[in-house]
């Protein structure tokens, strides 16, 4: 039932005390914490260095502004309503079209108007934020995803998620979205992970439920076949976030626009441990090797280099 | 690496103080480790009865004071419509009552509790002070010429000289000049006593008179027995007037020192002093209680029993909650067991200790499972937030209501208690349960309620279990202990159990 920790340890899995105390409370600065737990301010600060985002519809700060929602939205057909400050994916609404007074999600179920109204106020009051206090309802464009993940994903955005560790490119995996996950990309509720190799770009291993799969479970899609368009860019991107956040340990969650290319959605500061199960691959592995050369690379481009010489699955 | 040392150095610190003023408390101060174990008090009382015959009466009596080895921990008289005094006379405390007019047979009581603690010196040296040697009456020297000088030839000090002079006149055959100081000095107890220490007197030996108790339990009707002590090297030696020294004075309650009389009486006739001895069996903790609050150890001082007793049972309570927030620790850290709300277990098993378990548990279930189904329509008003947790509390309290109505109906008894519920706790409990079982579905509802279910019931059985709790209430040090356990198990960065059983498949 259980698996023998010494071997876990031989493996090089990262655990959650270990993370927290190793990691995250050792090379995460606390005054950082407000660029990525902020969607908002991470969004500002990354399209103030050049990095791509989704487009900003708006932003509702206060119950009183809550019927303009409407207005914001006019021209558009599909959006996304998300805390600025909310983690684990909890409280973001999809909508892919809007039918007359009705507006659709992914899953083709239709939500009223008031329903928005009711998940914005909720949002304010800070239910889906850490520590509960007052948020802001953030409005985006919604991705138009690329082909190349026709199938992969069931109702919702596929997205990238690639571990930067002090700079580095450590470990990345690819979140598919499922009926049961809602069309959220968020493991734990869910999703697919597919390990993702940090040279090609291409599907090693997947996970569903923090067991092995191979098939994507709506689609029934074999999941090994999975290529990441852009990964040429895709990577520089997630390590340019460690230079605008100073976050040693970052979670970069990247979206891949039909026209944009790939598009920062947003940063993670507490990234889960799913991906070691994805790649079947201890992070501590990576993280020690990063560990013996961090520092003696000065620029972006020889810390990606560094990465895509040292990781390559074998 | 460094802070880590400085952590585990810290933690150790702090248990090992914490140990070590828990091992003091119980080995110097004598209070006990578990709440099983007794200790004795003994109960003095001393009667004194005279009969009055019409004019102003005046009793005066030697009070006990404090002698090494015994703590008089309690002290009271009783004499009604009796004026009531203590004064110090010649190093001695007496008791005094007054009465005017005093008629027929009157009876005073004066009584003391006494505990034994073999560590309590008194820190009085007047009782230190070489005393003057008294004139001694010829006729006594005169008789006893050759025998004390026989005696001080064969003896080498202060102590073997009293104690061989004890012994020839405690001898089955004694010789002539023995038995004729016996026959005419030392009629009564008392009188040998007065003998033997004139004796002393004359050979320049400090001792004096003593008036001791045996301590006895159900002893009725005793009186003063004569004792000796003699001065030597500082220190002041007791001996029996019958036996040589006495080694082991644990049963001896020394009541009069010196030679002033034990009880005077002034216009009244009759007056007698008799003493009767209980011994109570307490808890060790009461006695050591009384004992050094008595002692005014510092320790004690600033300790919780010097707060009036609702506060006492106030901090009882509270004192628990740092072992339900190490198992809270433990749970998450090393288990890896989700729960709903950090601390909410705690507060959770709080209101089981009020409730008893099993309908604790019940009625937790039954709240909020109802508490969901009314969240759910709720939900569909569109209120705000706060409105609707505020809803939503009112809801709980009714929801206790109707339970509680319900159990009466159906004569359950212990469903009153359901008011212990802390019922904000119960009212955000069921909106974050309302929330996860929207985002991530009821499996996981389950998953937390249940964990927070099993944590705060582990914390109930940590936080009722006698023994812990008898520890942290009497020895609140204890919170140091589990402090640096929390510090510890705080840089713990190993494995949780769940994550043993999450990353099973990478390892197979």
């Amino acid at each position: 039932m259980f698996a023998n920790p010494f071997k876990l340890k031989k493996r090089g899995i990262l655990g959650m005390n270990a993370r927290n105390i190793e990691y995250i409370s050792k090379y995460n600065d606390r005054k950082n914490y407000p660029l990525v737990d902020d969607k908002l301010k991470t969004k500002q600060i990354a399209q103030k260095h050049g990095i791509a985002v989704p487009d900003l519809i708006g932003f509702i700060q206060y119950q009183v502004e809550i019927n303009t929602f409407e207005k914001m939205i006019e021209n558009k057909n599909s959006f996304v309503i998300k805390p600025a400050q909310g983690s684990g994916g909890r409280g973001i609404l999809v909508i892919v079209n809007t039918d007359n007074d009705e507006y659709i999600k992914p899953s083709g179920e239709k939500v009223s108007h008031s329903d928005v109204r009711r998940h914005i106020s909720n949002i304010l009051s800070g239910l889906y934020s850490l520590g509960g206090k007052n948020d802001v309802a953030v409005f985006e464009s919604l991705v138009d995803f690329d082909e190349a993940f026709e199938g992969f994903s069931f109702e919702g955005v596929p997205d990238v998620r690639i571990i930067v560790y002090k700079g580095y490119p450590a470990m990345a995996m690819m979140r598919l979205s499922t009926a049961e996950s809602d069309g959220k990309a968020n493991l734990h509720q869910g999703a697919v992970g597919v390990g993702i190799d940090i040279v090609t770009g291409k599907a090693i291993s997947a996970v569903q439920h923090d067991s092995p799969a191979t098939h994507h479970p709506d689609t029934g899609k074999d999941l090994l076949t999975l290529v990441v368009p852009h990964w040429e860019t895709i990577l520089p991107l997630s390590a340019k976030c460690y230079d605008i956040t100073e976050m040693g340990y970052l979670g970069a969650d990247i979206v891949i626009d039909k026209k944009r290319g790939p598009l920062i959605l947003e940063l993670n500061a507490r990234p889960g441990l799913a991906i070691q199960i994805a790649n079947d691959l201890g992070a501590l592995k990576r993280f020690d090797e990063i560990d013996k050369v961090a520092g003696s690379h000065k620029s972006l481009k020889e810390r990606v280099q560094f990465s895509k010489d040292m990781f390559g699955a074998k | 690496m460094k802070s880590k040392n400085q952590i585990v150095l810290f933690s150790f610190i702090l248990i090992a103080f914490a140990i070590g003023v828990m091992s003091y408390k119980v080995n110097v101060l004598g209070f006990p480790l578990f709440s099983g174990e007794t200790k004795k008090i003994w109960n003095i009382e001393a009667k004194v009865t005279f009969k009055g015959k019409g004019e102003n009466a005046f009793i005066s009596m030697a009070l006990p004071s404090e002698q090494n080895g015994m703590v008089i921990v309690n002290e009271e008289s009783s004499s009604a419509n009796y004026g009531y005094t203590t004064s110090i006379i010649e190093n001695v405390k007496r008791g005094e009552w007054a009465k005017r007019k005093v008629e027929s047979d009157q009876t005073l009581y004066y009584s003391i509790d006494v505990v034994t603690d073999k560590y309590f010196e008194v820190k009085d040296t007047a009782q230190i002070q070489e005393p003057d040697l008294p004139e001694v009456s010829r006729a006594v020297i005169q008789a006893a010429k050759s025998l004390v000088k026989d005696v001080y030839d064969k003896s080498a000090d202060n102590l073997s000289f009293t104690s061989l002079l004890i012994k020839e006149f405690n001898s089955k055959e004694p010789s002539q000049s023995v038995t004729m100081i016996k026959n005419n000095f030392m009629k009564t107890s008392l009188s040998k006593r007065n003998t033997l220490l004139d004796l002393l007197h004359s050979k320049k030996i400090n001792a004096r008179a003593i008036g001791s108790l045996i301590l006895e339990d159900g002893k009725k009707n005793a009186i003063l027995k004569p004792m000796i002590e003699v001065y030597q090297n500082k220190k002041w030696q007791l001996f029996d007037i019958n036996k040589a020294k006495i080694a082991n004075d644990e049963t001896v309650f020394i009541w009069q020192r010196g030679g002033e009389s034990l009880l005077d009486a002034e216009g009244v006739t009759k007056s007698k002093v008799r003493f009767s001895i209980t011994e109570n069996v307490v808890s060790a903790r009461t006695a050591a209680l009384e004992k050094d609050l008595k002692n005014q150890n510092a320790l004690l001082d600033f300790s919780l029993f010097v707060l009036p007793n609702a506060s006492q049972n106030a901090f009882k309570l509270l004192l628990l909650v740092p072992l339900g927030a190490l198992v809270v620790v433990i749970m998450r850290v090393i288990v890896g067991l989700k729960t709903s709300g950090t601390f909410m277990p705690i507060l959770l098993s709080m209101a089981f200790m009020q409730t008893q378990l099993l309908p604790g548990i019940l009625m937790f279930v039954l709240v909020v499972s109802m508490g969901l189904i009314v969240r759910s329509y709720l939900s569909h008003l569109n209120l705000l937030l706060v409105a609707r947790i505020s809803a939503v509390v009112i809801v709980v309290v009714a929801i206790m209501a109707f339970v509680a109505i319900m159990a009466q109906k159906l004569e359950l008894e212990y469903a009153a208690s359901i008011t212990f519920f802390p019922m904000v706790i119960l009212a955000w409990t069921i909106e974050r349960m309302s929330i996860v079982w929207e985002e991530d579905g009821p499996k996981e509802v389950l998953l937390q309620g249940g964990g927070s279910l099993i944590v705060s019931i582990l914390a109930f059985f940590a936080m009722t279990n006698e023994t812990f709790s008898f520890i942290t209430f009497n020895f609140p040090e204890s919170l140091l202990a589990v402090l640096g356990l929390i510090i510890l198990l705080g840089r713990y960065s190993g494995y949780r159990l769940s994550e043993l059983y999450r990353f099973k498949s990478m390892v197979d």
